[in-house]
């Protein structure tokens, strides 16, 4: 090929990890003896002591040696997502309740601020204050679409209201 | 401790959380001193990865002290500074066996298809990541790396997942010496895909992105050609008259599932979240590399279903490389060629942000503001 009559003495390391065995190249199995045949029988690390609530996956027949502990599941978001477990990763039954859940779990979260007499400050937490100082047409834009759909939903609700008096 | 909260989509802010503490034998608590917003994270901030919990904190990325350490830790101690891999690994089940780390199978209890990642939702094993003052890093003596003495702590970072993930990108087109590479994406992790394409003897090498200045700073830290596809009537049509009709050699996806560039990819994968993200930047690998060439995808996809252009991976004959990196797997090579100056991650890093701004961090990486290629989070105890 032309190109390799190139030189390519400006770009460091050239061709350094150029190997010509490396087709397909990796992950190539190391084992060809398919030592995952043998199964779910390795030697375990020692289990995590499962103290929360932590959904499996069905598709495996334990919760993993180690998990996370960030946030177990809670409230309605935490029945769907209870509910999403009993599918397995394959199915739409699995993931469609999930991402569900993190849209409730969004609400949750906002009536927990308030609960708590937090009261959240979106426009900091969306990072409008950068927004502004490097796009601040972006978010006069952003700020007046906003204010408009609030808006028409304001006087579509009081239409609404209007006419059920009448 | 102050740790990055996760509201709901496109909201976070920084909040005082409990100290983490040692659940497991093999846990270690690092104390952060740097930690990175990764491209994948804006999957996560747009809330179009299933199981995102309001509550949790985010960041894979990240380096620090150990502070404390479980029973079994044998390998670190207590004032180690170590780079932490964004896999978390066992290091004994059949996967980690076959030197696939970010394949384990005992880190993640809610999914069989992924990985336990740090702060990655809890589809990939519900745990907090390294957006915050303090983080509990589990199975502390597989993964984590003891940072070489004189290395900085900037090039360290960098080599949890963007420098491995750009190199496995590499090293999974199967390159040989003369190859036509095409990498579409000029975030950190194409940047250095396109870099280490070089390293496994590419003859060309051409990234595809819609934003300017990371194009201009992919060209001149890469030395590859660039193209902006939003000047472009057809970017694949434009692809295979570039490679005189025939298509490159080898197509790398370092886009993911925030992919732009296509209207009804956008509205059901980004917008409406029904299929598992805007499959653009695949669609254009698989259609403009060369038959029988080979494709390789570390862009971060969620479950489960795409819409991608099977048909013509079966009557072109391609071979499609995917996967998470197995940073561990890596490691050792990499660090050399950091010493060695092949290889330069740093000059990636553009914002250097106190964590405690990390709401404008997020604003400023996901809007791909200010010249933006890669933000740092600082916490206060490594400020001073
Ligand atoms: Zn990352
Ligand atoms: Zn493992």
């Amino acid at each position: 090929m032309e190109n390799l009559a190139k030189n390519f003495s400006h770009i460091k390391g050239w061709g350094i990890d150029a190997d010509p065995k490396n087709d397909p190249t990796y992950p190539m199995k190391q084992h060809r003896t398919d030592e995952e045949q043998k199964g779910y029988n390795w030697e375990r690390p020692a289990q995590q002591p499962v103290d929360i609530e932590v959904l499996h996956s069905n598709e495996r027949p334990n919760v993993s040696a180690v998990f996370g502990t960030s946030a177990p599941p809670r409230g309605l978001s935490g029945m769907l997502r209870r509910y999403a477990f009993t599918y397995s990763e394959s199915s739409w039954g699995h993931w469609l309740p999930l991402i569900m859940a993190d849209r409730v779990n969004a609400v949750e979260g906002i009536l927990e601020d308030l609960k708590r007499g937090h009261i959240p400050n979106i426009f900091a937490e969306k990072g409008w204050k950068a927004e502004w100082k490097h796009n601040p047409k972006s978010l006069t834009q952003k700020v007046l679409v906003g204010t408009l759909i609030t808006g028409a939903a304001i006087l579509l609700l009081r239409g609404r209201n209007k006419s059920r008096r009448d | 401790m102050l740790a990055m909260n996760y509201r709901g989509p496109q909201r976070v802010r920084i909040d005082h959380k409990p100290y983490p503490e040692i659940k497991h034998p093999q846990d270690a608590i690092v104390r952060v001193t740097r930690s990175c917003i990764c491209g994948s994270d804006l999957h996560l901030y747009n809330g179009n990865v299933p199981d995102t919990r309001v509550g949790s904190t985010f960041g894979h990325e990240f380096i620090g002290v150990v502070e404390e350490i479980g029973p079994d830790v044998q390998k670190l101690k207590v004032g180690d500074t170590v780079l932490v891999p964004f896999n978390i690994a066992c290091g004994k089940c059949a996967f980690c066996q076959q030197g696939l780390f970010g394949n384990c199978h005992e880190s993640n209890p809610e999914a069989t298809a992924v990985g336990g990642i740090f702060g990655y939702s809890h589809t990939a094993g519900g745990y907090d990541g390294g957006q915050a003052e303090y983080v509990r890093v589990p199975y502390a003596d597989v993964s984590p790396t003891v940072i070489p003495p004189g290395m900085d702590p900037d090039d360290a970072v960098l080599l949890t997942d963007v420098v491995p993930t750009g190199y496995q990108a590499a090293e999974m087109g199967g390159i040989q010496p003369g190859d036509t590479v095409v990498v579409f994406g000029a975030g950190p992790v194409g940047i250095m895909a396109a870099k280490c394409s070089w390293l496994f003897g590419a003859g060309r090498v051409i990234v595809i992105d819609h934003v300017e200045y990371r194009l201009e700073f992919v060209k001149n830290y890469a030395n590859c050609e660039v193209y902006n596809f939003k000047e472009m009537d057809d970017p694949v049509l434009f692809l295979k008259k570039a490679t005189d009709w025939m298509g490159a050699d080898v197509c790398i996806d370092a886009v993911g599932a925030e992919a732009a560039g296509n209207v009804i990819q956008t509205i059901t994968g980004r917008k409406g979240l029904l299929q598992a993200g805007s499959a653009t930047a695949l669609h254009w690998a698989i259609n403009s590399v060369k038959k029988g060439g080979i494709v390789s995808i570390v862009g971060v996809y969620g479950p489960t279903g795409n819409m991608v252009p099977v048909g013509n991976i079966v009557n072109k004959g391609l071979s499609i490389r995917a996967n998470q990196t197995s940073v561990k797997r890596l490691l050792p090579r990499l660090i050399e060629h950091v010493q060695n100056g092949v290889l330069d991650p740093k000059a990636m890093i553009t914002h250097r942000v106190p964590l405690e701004d990390v709401a404008d961090a997020y604003r400023i990486f996901a809007d791909k503001l200010d010249n933006c290629i890669k933000p740092v989070l600082i916490p206060p105890s490594a400020r001073s």
